[in-house]
């Protein structure tokens, strides 16, 4: 069986499962953020006044912290009412993180864990040998009510990933590589397995970016196996014992897909869809108004160290706004710590609050009509930073920073000092 | 069996287009949601959609976030059903969760047109397009019936044993 079948099929208390089959399973843990507040007014409509298992609940205030208005902050508000009143101890107020970046980091991205999330790239989790997949609210009111949800077990593409990524490449080079070849429906429904010694050699939060970008193809899922690398990260943060899941090596693929990282030259997705991908050398020269680094694809610690080794000393573009937002609090300590928040403090750019800031286009960094953005973040949707006339690049954090320097999109390789690693 | 007037859409629309997430963590009313509908894609949409309209698009619809209100601000506007040649998997849910029809529907898609009327017999898998008869696969039974309860919620309360809506 694969990945999917084995967890599905275990989950389910059952010995076998096929693609295709629906299956009824209970969840190791729930997450949910700022949408909670709409969560539990659903929740209130199922008649049902407790929470059944509150420990399988993760809640995370990331969306819009601080809030922004009013109305945010009575969200939020309501939010901890309800997390007081339902007995709720997985409980995260603005400022910790990102929701993505602190499940991992409080320890509940286990291998072999079932996690639900009401928010799409809960696939993050992947990367840990968890099976995650977002869900809608309405179903994580039902999650409140009874534990329980119906899914199908999906079939599976296995993506072989060869060779190995040199700096300043990264893996999201290689997912936008990726997307571009297959599309944003290219593995539409399905579970895709990452594996290949590009994915072996790869360290934990370069594995994130992958499985975070996964639903961005439409993926269910994306798994890749853990190792001693991920063993590691979750030394003293795993909240209990976990049993790793892999998939047999009989287990049958519906397609097996492979990419080789070796040669890989940086990519740049286009506005306005994901799949919209090129290679750098077709965009650069755009003129850029802003960029974005961080986010809760590309807003960990090695992210941050790769940008500030490419702006070191020097100087943002004028007329560019550099925003920078950490994944996490830990990020932000660390990266304070390393002397990299001065860095691009220096250099000119604005540090953010760790969560979600403008990569939703509500607060923090909206952008006008006209304007184009240059993100690390995992959409480019119109409208999705602010104005719909408003175009947005993607790129790794290594594109983004060698862009703020020059203020149109840049190669990375023209400014990356060291050379190949 | 139902009958709609057609708007007509490409591939990949995007949760961010059918309901823009500068909305989503604010609460609104079904009718103000109805009023956001498909923004960043159609500005005419919101406001000529009439009741019993019906979607028509190509692969990925839905795809992006997980937001419900791209499903619920469709169902608000009076959409009767969406039919795609293929849906992103949590927007199918959502639209489910809901009680809005969603239909995959693998041929005829291309020859249908915006302001043509379609007819969707849901008992046998059938949507009719200017005479022509194209099959849908019935959904499971057990997604099939939180549909027909009007939706999730209206379902676990009916297995829970509760009336209908509180
Ligand atoms: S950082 Fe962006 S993509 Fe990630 S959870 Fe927040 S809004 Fe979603």
């Amino acid at each position: 069986m694969t990945f999917a079948e084995k967890i599905l099929a275990q989950k389910a208390g059952l010995d076998h499962v096929e693609p295709g089959q629906i299956v009824t399973v209970t969840p190791d843990f729930c997450m949910s953020h700022d949408n909670t507040a709409a969560i539990s007014k659903i929740f209130g409509k199922i008649g049902v006044e407790r929470v059944k298992d509150p420990e399988r609940f993760v809640i995370v205030l990331d969306h819009t912290v601080p809030p922004s208005t009013e109305k945010y902050a009575l969200g939020h508000k309501e939010i901890r009412q309800f997390v007081a009143q339902q007995g709720i101890v997985h409980f995260y107020d603005g400022g910790v993180g990102i929701c993505h970046q602190v499940l991992p980091e409080k320890g509940f991205a286990l291998p072999g864990t079932l996690i639900l999330g009401s928010d799409s790239h809960t696939t993050t989790y992947g990367a840990f040998g968890a099976f995650s997949a977002g869900i809608g609210r309405s179903e994580m009111a039902v999650l409140y009510a009874t534990s329980k949800i119906w899914l199908k077990v999906p079939s599976t593409f296995k993506i072989v990933v060869h060779g190995r990524l040199r700096a300043p490449l990264t893996s999201k080079d290689l997912i936008l590589k990726i997307i571009g070849d297959i599309g944003a429906d290219g593995a539409l429904y399905r579970s895709v397995e990452f594996t290949g010694a590009a994915i072996t050699e790869m360290s934990q939060a370069a594995r994130m970016v992958l499985s975070n970008m996964a639903i961005e193809m439409g993926a269910k899922n994306g798994y890749i196996a853990p190792d001693d690398k991920t063993f590691r990260f979750l030394e003293g943060r795993a909240v209990r014992k976990y049993y790793p899941v892999y998939p047999d090596s009989d287990a049958s693929y519906e397609k097996v897909l492979e990419f080789d990282a070796s040669d890989l030259i940086p990519q740049v997705a286009k506005p306005h869809t994901v799949d919209n991908v090129a290679p750098v050398e077709e965009v650069a020269g755009t003129k850029i108004d802003q960029v974005l680094l961080g986010t809760c694809t590309n807003g960990r610690l090695e992210d941050l160290r790769l940008a500030a080794r490419i702006i070191a000393g020097k100087k943002i573009a004028t007329g560019v706004r550099m925003l920078v937002l950490p994944a996490s609090r830990e990020v932000l300590l660390d990266a304070l710590s390393e002397g990299l928040i001065d860095t691009f403090v220096r250099a000119g750019a604005m540090v953010l609050n760790p969560g979600c800031g403008p990569c939703l286009g509500v607060h923090e960094g909206v952008l006008a009509p006209g304007e184009v953005c240059l993100s690390t973040a995992n959409r480019n949707f119109k409208g999705r930073m602010g104005s719909r006339d408003a175009e947005i690049y993607l790129a790794s954090p290594a594109t983004v920073a060698a862009s703020a320097l020059t203020g149109v999109i840049t190669d990375p390789r023209d400014v990356f000092e060291g050379g190949a690693e | 069996m139902i009958e709609g007037r057609v708007w007509r859409y490409g591939d990949d629309v995007n949760t961010d287009v059918i309901f823009p997430g500068k909305y989503t963590y604010q609460p609104l009313t079904a009718e103000e949601m109805a009023q956001h509908a498909l923004e960043d894609l159609d500005p005419d949409f919101a406001k000529e959609v009439q009741e019993g309209d019906v979607i028509v698009a190509g692969a990925n619809f839905g795809c992006g976030s997980s937001r419900e209100q791209a499903a619920t601000c469709l169902k608000a506007a009076g959409v009767a059903a969406v039919i795609a040649k293929s849906f992103a998997r949590i927007f199918f849910r959502n639209a489910i969760n809901n009680g809005l029809p969603v239909i995959e529907l693998k041929e005829g898609i291309d020859g249908i047109a915006k302001g043509d009327t379609v007819k969707i017999d849901f008992e046998n898998g059938i949507v009719i397009h200017k005479g022509n008869e194209y099959h849908f696969p019935a959904l499971p039974p057990e997604v099939l019936a939180i549909l027909e309860d009007g939706g999730l919620i209206p379902h676990v309360r009916k297995e829970m044993g509760k009336e209908k809506y509180p």
